[in-house]
């Protein structure tokens, strides 16, 4: 059994202007012990999912589907239950680590807070555990550096302090959402290699939730691609860095500006802009900005499925890159959930 | 060479902080730039990289007058921009415009596309005729990739690549011959990123402008720059021409900035990781290191870099460091 099963799991914002299905219907589980990364470009849905999982969405998001972890349905649990879970076995390190942390409790608080309350543990205990767990992220001094202030730290410090938090209670699964964005370039280098250790060497699993492929190559060993809500590509690292078969993935890949590149190659950007999720063109929703689109786009794309699990949702051959040529019956109407009807085509392409 | 448009000479920009209270009142000096020297030609790209703090978006707007130097001159054809007074520089200011990071903050989410466009304008020809500056506007649009019939919508009403667009029209709008590109695709999706640096590197090519293009990251001044300068705590590490740079990094600073940017390959990230070396966070601001500023966090240091400030030299080709041991370092990509 994986760790945790996400079945059919869609999640709907009302808003002024409508209903809005940010995520649409998604299946994924993630194993034991490994690292899952979602990738998306903004809008994809990629961190919506993982606030419907841990039952975080806003006011105005409501989320259908299911998520077994260890054989419990998270979706269904009161936020007593949920608590219970939230940072003691399921934990998270948000993309700010400007904001996520309180600026008026010392670090010391804010660590040992975790662990007085998920394991019963006396202060100093608590206290000692927390510092065990700076110096685990390479935090110099931490006896000393642990009764400072947030402030104190910088960026990539306190993202640090962040990942120490996250593992006090010894999770089964980690989920970071993008944890290296809001720091610099030579910093992140350094996050991310610490994220990939602290993974390895514990049986922990994670899933990595970032735009950032570098990082996904670095760490990840399974990749799910999101394009405006759904999954479009899923394979083992090696599958999607090397073989992408949708178009989407390829564009993506390419558009990344390399160190390791020629200095003539040009910079290949995916035309066009993100679809509006409250008027997704009808079809394929990465059509209108698809190099390889054909006539058959119009309609929904097959999800296709290998034997090794690797998927593509596109009209081309995951093997040969022809175009199939039947295509697949549409997907099933999912029954209990509001779906969504796709518009008309939106009229506004950008060249 | 042409004679250079924009000559930046020995520029510094402190910002004092007070701290304390009232009894215990103390000043502290950030030196934020701390005397940057180079010249721009017609035509031509310099980008400035560096990790926050560096200074790189203090010195680009100290450049534009948007921040008063404590020292150094802006010579723009010919004329110092410091010395100016605040009528005289803004009437200069039609010649030289910016494109801001964040493409969405930087528009007035109540005036239209159009408005947004046509705004400067209004500003420095008052008398132009609406419908010449209406089809002024269109054009624009049309320029930078946006199509004209959406000439009223909101800000909202695009994405954040089409905001970036627009705030490229606007800077375009008046016809400069310099524009300083502050981190303009950090904010934006990857795919979209590429859209805009091409899109930026097509418009000077066409328009003959020269550009300044800040970034945090060399891989993306790499597609567009004709040369780049690296900063580090307020001061220029190296400035070396585009090939020179991403062949033999001169600087340290530099060679650590070019590892530490990942490669999107399982492979190489694995083989990477074994070579990146640069550690630790960049000293306070408020007490750089003496001698050498990245000193603390270099690998080749010795004992001179301590003590010795090293000065932005030039090499025997032409290219500037600013390091006691360029000449022994072999950083060879």
């Amino acid at each position: 059994m994986a760790l945790l099963e996400v079945r059919d799991l869609t999640v709907t914002f009302d808003t002024q202007e409508g209903k809005v299905c940010a995520v649409d219907g998604l299946d994924f589980n993630v194993e034991t012990g490994e690292t899952l990364a979602i990738v998306g470009e903004s809008g994809a849905g990629k961190s919506q999912l993982m606030m419907a999982i841990m039952g975080l969405l806003a006011e105005n998001g409501s989320a259908s589907g299911s998520a077994m972890f260890k054989g419990r349905d998270l979706m269904s649990m009161t936020p007593k239950e949920l608590n219970r879970i939230r940072g003691a076995e399921i934990a998270m390190i948000f993309q700010d680590p400007m904001t996520s942390l309180n600026p008026y409790l010392t670090i010391e608080k804010q660590m040992t807070e975790v662990v007085v309350h998920h394991q019963g543990l006396r202060r100093d205990e608590a206290r000692a555990h927390a510092v065990e767990m700076l110096r685990a992220v390479r935090i110099p001094d931490p006896e000393e550096r642990i009764k400072q202030y947030p402030h104190e730290y910088s960026g990539g410090m306190r993202q640090r302090v962040m990942i120490a938090m996250g593992l006090l209670c010894a999770p089964d699964l980690l989920i970071a959402d993008e944890p290296s964005t809001a720091l610099d370039v030579t910093v992140q280098a350094q996050i991310t290699q610490l994220i990939g250790e602290l993974g390895e060497k514990s049986n922990m699993s994670m899933i990595l939730i970032t735009h950032d492929l570098a990082a996904v190559a670095e760490i990840a060993s399974r990749v799910i691609v999101m394009y405006a809500g759904e999954v479009v590509e899923t394979g083992t690292v090696n599958d999607i860095f090397y073989r992408p078969c949708h178009p989407y993935t390829q564009g993506l890949l390419a558009s990344v500006p390399r160190m390791d590149s020629s200095l003539d190659d040009p910079l290949r950007a995916i035309p066009g802009n993100p679809p509006n999720l409250q008027d997704l063109p009808a079809g394929c929703r990465f059509r209108d900005r698809c190099v390889k689109a054909v006539d058959a786009c119009r309609s929904r794309p097959p999800v296709q499925v290998q034997d090794d699990g690797r998927t593509s949702r596109c009209f081309l051959d995951m093997m040969t890159g022809e175009v199939l040529e039947v295509p697949v019956s549409e997907e099933p109407e999912r029954s209990g959930t509001e779906v969504l009807e796709p518009q008309a085509p939106a009229s506004e392409t950008v060249k | 060479m042409s004679k250079p448009v924009l000559r930046v000479q020995d520029l510094a920009v402190n910002f004092i902080n007070q701290t304390g209270g009232i009894f215990r009142r103390r000043e502290r000096v950030l030196r934020a730039v701390n005397g940057i020297s180079f010249d721009l030609h017609a035509s031509e790209t310099l980008g400035i990289v560096g990790e926050s703090g560096s200074g790189k978006s203090t010195l680009a707007r100290a450049i534009l007058g948007l921040i008063k130097p404590s020292r150094g001159r802006v010579m723009w054809r010919g004329d110092n921009l410091t010395e100016l007074d605040e009528e005289a520089l803004r009437q200069k200011r039609k010649e030289f415009q910016i494109v801001f990071q964040d493409p969405i903050a930087s528009l007035d989410p109540r005036m239209t596309a159009g408005d947004i466009i046509s705004e400067p304008l209004w500003t420095f020809y008052p008398n132009m005729a609406t419908v010449q500056v209406e089809e002024r506007a269109r054009g624009m649009m049309k320029m930078v990739g946006l199509l004209p019939n959406q000439i009223n919508r909101y800000p909202h009403e695009f994405s954040g690549g089409q905001c970036q667009r627009i705030g490229i029209a606007r800077a375009l709008v008046l016809n400069p011959r310099l524009v300083i590109c502050d981190e303009p695709v950090s904010a934006l999706d990857v795919s979209i990123q590429a859209q805009i640096i091409n899109l930026l590197k097509d418009l000077q090519k066409k328009l003959g402008l020269s550009l300044i293009f800040v970034a945090h990251d060399l891989s993306i001044v790499k597609h567009i720059s004709d040369r780049v300068m690296v900063m580090y705590m307020g001061s220029a590490m190296e400035l070396s021409t585009r090939e020179a740079l991403y062949q033999k990094p001169l600087h340290p600073y530099t060679s650590a900035l070019m590892k530490s940017v990942a490669i999107p390959d399982p492979k190489l990230a694995a083989a990477a990781r074994q070579d990146s070396w640069l550690t630790g966070d960049m000293p306070s601001p408020y007490d750089p290191p003496k001698g050498c500023v990245f000193h603390t966090r270099c690998p080749y240091m010795v004992k001179r870099c301590e003590a010795d400030v090293p000065a932005l030299r030039h090499m025997e080709d032409g290219n500037r460091v600013a390091c006691h041991r360029a000449e022994e370092l072999d950083l060879a990509i």
